[in-house]
């Protein structure tokens, strides 16, 4: 048993495009990179109504595991996109994190400690199965176009555009493209071609990355070891995936010798020392990793726009790169497609810079702090960590101190110049710059999801008890016809009148008043990627089209 | 900004205090000493709470060395 055997992995066959055939084609959108961070773009632009390239110099999906961990916030978008539930099907929920020291379990977290959510906090699955969902949900929508084998060998950025070269089996070609979303990740040609520096720190530690196809009991949860008895003085993480496969990473430090470690012979017995001398276990993906954490200076290059790892890294510690990337690319296509439409100024996009820019650096600052935690610099931060987990078995605060990775969560965007800031007051609740929170609602009888209901346009979510009518419902309908027009979605204890053309979810459980802290009246303006744009306690048509305006980035 | 961190005398009983300290380490090696300082450092960081407190704290012991 001294092999690794590979997934199996589908071949997706370069085909020749007519933009090859002579002339320089103009296309609206071109992605560069096909995987999970430019397909979600290119299916985000496909719900705005944007056609979009996708062109990508391999011709399969991503070879071993690599991103394991989708977060509730991914999970969210993909299901607005159409293509959550082939991922749920497949991948392995879970919640709950424990964290052990030598043999015993010292602290466990539970990230997703209420009910009332359609996701999870995690889904595990292998990269491959992500990437042939969001192939398949992407050859099923309008205006996508993958193009395999097409390497980007080229960039001319100009005031309009930029035109690229691409090279591909039958030689190379030239194409415009009004917009390019770069996603072609941590190597970015995209980013080498235009010589942009990418800063920051590499860590000085090797970890060996294993995917092992096997029959075993261990539970649906994160589990960490900090110097665990089978692998001397290195830290292990175990995750479950689908099909029996599961991802275990053992920390080597900076000294070991990557093409050695990656040996069969050399991988079997570490795992044998884990996981028993009677396992039965076969060897899916096998690498060594080192890691770093550095982003781009700005992520927006005039018509050139970065997003995922090609703008920033981290280490795998916290599940924070693909999640990160999804929800750079959310972020960025409505803004893409109104700015593309005229209907906002071409400055809505530099939103997208500072709002990523915001959220990678607090991705790198809690990757960077676990790393320190889990690969000590030195000798003084090394005797810190060893007191923090000798204290952790039994004193809570030191519990709190340990620091496995902390799992990714949203950015809170406190200073975004699309927000509109309180004037009224609210209690604990999604403020200005934050995610919107999900809740169970029913729809026309059947149960369903509040995030669902929003779905992906600016909505005013108006909290009431009774019917609207009169001058608040004619108010409602004129924003329907907003420059960026606005879904009315009314939340109802109970089945109320509402307006023409606006949803209505009833709150049975009294969940999203709860965690909206909303009162009768109370008014949520949701932007397209259903980040809380602005809030009142009462409905105030000049005050929301004022907010919408400022949202729409006028 | 004003300092929050206290440096007037605290202590009732200074000696006692010290003796209590010293008498910890007896009988440890240097490995065992410098773990039971990076443990009471933890205890008591945690017992104080206020970062600003303890961000001085670290100045004043990191001054002149």
């Amino acid at each position: 048993m001294a092999t690794v055997t590979p997934h199996a992995a589908p071949v997706y066959p370069y085909r020749r495009s007519a933009d090859q055939d002579g002339g320089v084609a103009r296309r609206k959108v071109v992605v560069v990179g096909a995987g999970p961070v430019g397909l979600t773009a290119a299916l985000g632009l496909s719900r705005h109504g944007i056609p979009a390239v996708v062109i990508d110099d391999d011709d399969t999906v991503s070879v071993g595991s690599r991103a394991i961990c989708y977060a509730k916030r991914t999970l969210e978008i993909w299901d607005r996109l159409g293509t959550a539930s082939p991922l749920m099907a497949k991948g392995v929920t879970w919640n709950i994190g424990k964290v052990f020291f030598g043999r015993d379990p010292v602290f466990a977290f539970d990230l997703l400690p209420e009910r009332g959510h359609q996701f999870p906090a995690f889904i595990n699955l292998q990269q491959y199965y992500l990437e042939e969902a969001l192939v398949d949900a992407a050859a099923r929508s309008a205006g996508v176009e993958l193009r395999w084998r097409n390497r980007l060998t080229g960039i001319a950025p100009a005031r309009d555009g930029a035109r690229l070269t691409i090279d591909t089996p039958e030689g190379p070609y030239e194409l415009d493209a009004d917009w390019v979303i770069a996603c072609d990740g941590a190597r970015s040609a995209t980013r080498r071609l235009l010589g942009l520096d990418f800063k920051g720190k590499v860590f000085e530690d090797r970890f060996l990355i294993a995917d092992v196809k096997m029959r075993a009991a261990f539970p649906s949860e994160r589990w960490f070891w900090f110097e665990p008895p089978f692998h001397d003085g290195g830290s292990a993480l175990l995750h479950k995936q689908a099909d029996d496969v599961w991802r275990i990473d053992l920390q080597l430090g900076w000294d070991a010798d990557p093409e050695l470690e990656k040996k069969p012979e050399r991988v079997v017995p570490r795992l044998r020392a884990m996981l028993g001398p009677d396992a039965r276990f076969d060897l899916e993906w096998v690498s060594v990793y080192t890691f770093q954490c550095r982003r781009l200076d700005r992520f927006r290059h005039g018509r050139v726009i970065f997003a995922g790892d090609a703008a920033h890294q981290v280490s795998p510690f916290g599940a924070r790169g693909a999640n990160s990337g999804v929800q750079d690319v959310d972020n960025l296509t409505w803004k893409l497609a109104m700015v593309s439409a005229g209907t906002a100024p071409d400055t809505l996009l530099d939103s997208y810079d500072s709002e990523r820019v915001e959220a990678a650096d607090e991705n790198i600052l809690n990757s960077t702090r676990a790393t320190d935690f889990i690969t000590p610099k030195g000798a003084a931060s090394r005797l810190f960590r060893d007191a923090t987990l000798a204290l952790a078995r039994s004193a809570p605060f030191a519990r709190r101190l340990v620091n496995s990775g902390r799992l990714s969560v949203p950015a809170v965007h406190r200073g975004s110049p699309l927000s509109t800031p309180d004037r009224d007051a609210f209690g604990p609740s999604p403020a200005p710059g934050t995610v919107a929170a999900d809740a169970p609602v029913v729809r026309d009888g059947a149960a369903g999801w509040l995030l669902s209901a929003l779905g992906g346009q600016f909505v005013a979510l108006i909290f009431a008890d009774g019917p609207v009518t009169g001058a608040a419902a004619a108010a409602l309908r004129s924003l329907a016809h907003a420059p960026a027009p606005v879904r009315v979605v009314f939340v109802a204890p109970r089945s109320v009148v509402a307006p023409d053309g606006a949803a209505l979810c009833i709150d049975a459980d009294g969940l999203a008043a709860q965690r909206y802290d909303a009162r009768p009246g109370t008014v949520y303006l949701v932007r397209p990627d259903q980040i809380v744009a602005a809030r009142w306690r009462s409905f105030d048509i000049a005050a929301v089209v004022a907010a919408l305006a400022r949202a729409a980035g006028r | 900004m004003t300092a929050k961190l206290r440096s007037d005398p605290a202590f009732a009983d200074p000696d006692a205090f010290y003796q209590l300290l010293i008498e910890a380490h007896d009988g440890l090696n240097e490995q065992q000493s410098a773990m039971v300082n990076a443990k009471l450092i933890l205890i008591f960081a945690n017992h104080i709470g206020d970062l600003d407190v303890i961000r001085e704290a670290l100045a004043a012991a990191k001054a002149g060395v």
